[in-house]
C-alpha cells in the first residue's frame, strides 16, 4: 500500500462483510429446513390432493410452514382458492 | 492408584478410548493435514493414539504421515477379518505411541459397515487414549461412518463462504445422525479448526475474519492455522507439520493440541505482522 493509497483507502473496501451477510442468510435458510420435520413435504402433498378433490387448486396454492419457538412449534397452513371458487359462493 | 490416562475417559468413568473425528464437509480444507498434526501432538505428550484413514479408495494420510511403503495391510482387511488389528497397525518411526491405521486404496467405500467399523474401534478403545478418524470429504458412506461413533468432532474450515457453509451442514448431521444422537447420550464436542488463515487478508477485508465465521458457527475456538509455505514442506517430505516446530502453522497445531487437552493458550497469529513506516510509505 503507497502513500496515496493510505489517504484513499479510508474505509475498508474488501468482499469479506458480502461473504459474511450471504453466509449469514444462508445458513439460517439452512438450518430452518434442517430443523423441520421430515413428514412436511408428505404433508403438503397429502394435504393438496385432499383440497383438489373438491377445488381445482394450483400445485403451489399450498404453502405449509413449520416454525419452532422456545416452548411451542407453530404448523402454519395456507392455501390460496383460486378466484372461481369465491364467486360461486 | 490406577494411573490417570486419559482425563476424559476418567471423567466419564470407563477407561476407553476418546473417539474423535476430523471433518469439514468440503475437500481441500485441510483435514489430513489436520489429522496427522493433531495425532502426532497428541502421542508426543504421552497419549497412546491411533489415526484411522476412512477415505477408502482415496488414501492420503499414509503419505503425509510418511510411512506409504510400510502398508501391508489395511482398514478394510480388518474388517473383513484378513488381517487382524496388529498386522495392519504401522507404528510411528518418531513417536512410539502412535500409529497408522491405512485405508484400503482398492475397495469400494461400501466396504466399510457400521458393524464392521464399530466392533474395530471398539478393539482400538481397549488399548489406546485417543482414536482420531480422518474423515473423507463429502456426506456420503465413508464420512458418515468416520463420524458415526464419535464422541469429539474437530470441524476444519477455510475462511471461505462454501467451507464455512458446508461445515455448518456437517454439524447438522453430527447432531442428528452420530451414535451419541441416536442412543440420547451426551452430544458429540464440537470444535472449530480455522485453517489457511491469512491475517493480512483479513485487516484490508478481503478474507473472513475469525470472528465472522465464529459469528455464524459460534463453535469452541481450538486453534487458527496460517497459511503457511510449511505445509506444503511437510507434506512433500511425509512429516506431520507439527514437527516443524520453527514453523507458525506447526506452532499452531500445537497450540491447538494443548488446547484439546484442556490448556487454555491465548489464540496466536491471528493478526498481521505490524508493517514498518517505509514499508507503508512506499508499499510492500
Amino acid at each position: 500500500m503507497g502513500l496515496l493509497d493510505y489517504f484513499r483507502n479510508s474505509q475498508p473496501k474488501g468482499t469479506a462483510n458480502v461473504a459474511k451477510e450471504r453466509l449469514q442468510i444462508l445458513v439460517a435458510h439452512d438450518r430452518a429446513e434442517r430443523h423441520r420435520p421430515s413428514y412436511l413435504p408428505k404433508l403438503q402433498r397429502e394435504i393438496l390432493d385432499v383440497i383438489r378433490k373438491y377445488v381445482d387448486v394450483d400445485m403451489n396454492a399450498v404453502s405449509v410452514n413449520y416454525e419452532q419457538e422456545e416452548s411451542h412449534e407453530v404448523l402454519e397452513l395456507n392455501i390460496i382458492l383460486p378466484d372461481t371458487v369465491r364467486n360461486m359462493m | 492408584m490406577v494411573p490417570r490416562r486419559c482425563r476424559h475417559t476418567q471423567e466419564e468413568g470407563r477407561n476407553l478410548a476418546r473417539i474423535i473425528v476430523i471433518t469439514s464437509g468440503k475437500g481441500g480444507v485441510g483435514k489430513t493435514t489436520t489429522s496427522a498434526a493433531l495425532s502426532m501432538g497428541l502421542a508426543q505428550r504421552g497419549r497412546r493414539t491411533v489415526v484411522i484413514d476412512f477415505d477408502v479408495g482415496l488414501r492420503n494420510l499414509d503419505l503425509i504421515m510418511g510411512c506409504e511403503r510400510r502398508v501391508v495391510y489395511d482398514f478394510v482387511n480388518v474388517i473383513n477379518h484378513e488381517a487382524n488389528l496388529n498386522q495392519a497397525l504401522i507404528r510411528d518411526k518418531r513417536c512410539d505411541n502412535l500409529y497408522v491405521l491405512p485405508a484400503s486404496q482398492t475397495r469400494d467405500k461400501e466396504a466399510l459397515t457400521k458393524e464392521g467399523v464399530g466392533r474395530v474401534l471398539e478393539e482400538l478403545s481397549q488399548g489406546y487414549d485417543f482414536i482420531v478418524c480422518d474423515s473423507p470429504a463429502g456426506i456420503e458412506h465413508g464420512a458418515t461412518m468416520a463420524m458415526y461413533f464419535a464422541d469429539d468432532a474437530v470441524v476444519v474450515t477455510n475462511p471461505e463462504v462454501s467451507s464455512v457453509r458446508d461445515s455448518d451442514r456437517m454439524l447438522g448431521i453430527l447432531a442428528s445422525k452420530s451414535r451419541r444422537a441416536e442412543t440420547n447420550a451426551e452430544p458429540i464436542r464440537e470444535f472449530l479448526l480455522l485453517t489457511r488463515y491469512d491475517p493480512q487478508r483479513v485487516e484490508t477485508g478481503e478474507m473472513l475474519s475469525v470472528k465472522d465465521v465464529q459469528d455464524i458457527l459460534s463453535l469452541n475456538l481450538l486453534g487458527v492455522i496460517p497459511e503457511s509455505k510449511a505445509v506444503l514442506t511437510a507434506s512433500n517430505s511425509g512429516v506431520p507439520v507439527i514437527l516443524d516446530r520453527e514453523s507458525d502453522a506447526g506452532q499452531a497445531y500445537a497450540d491447538a493440541v494443548c488446547r484439546f487437552l484442556g490448556e487454555d493458550l491465548p489464540h496466536r497469529f491471528i493478526h498481521a505482522e505490524k508493517k514498518g513506516f517505509f514499508n507503508r510509505l512506499f508499499g510492500g
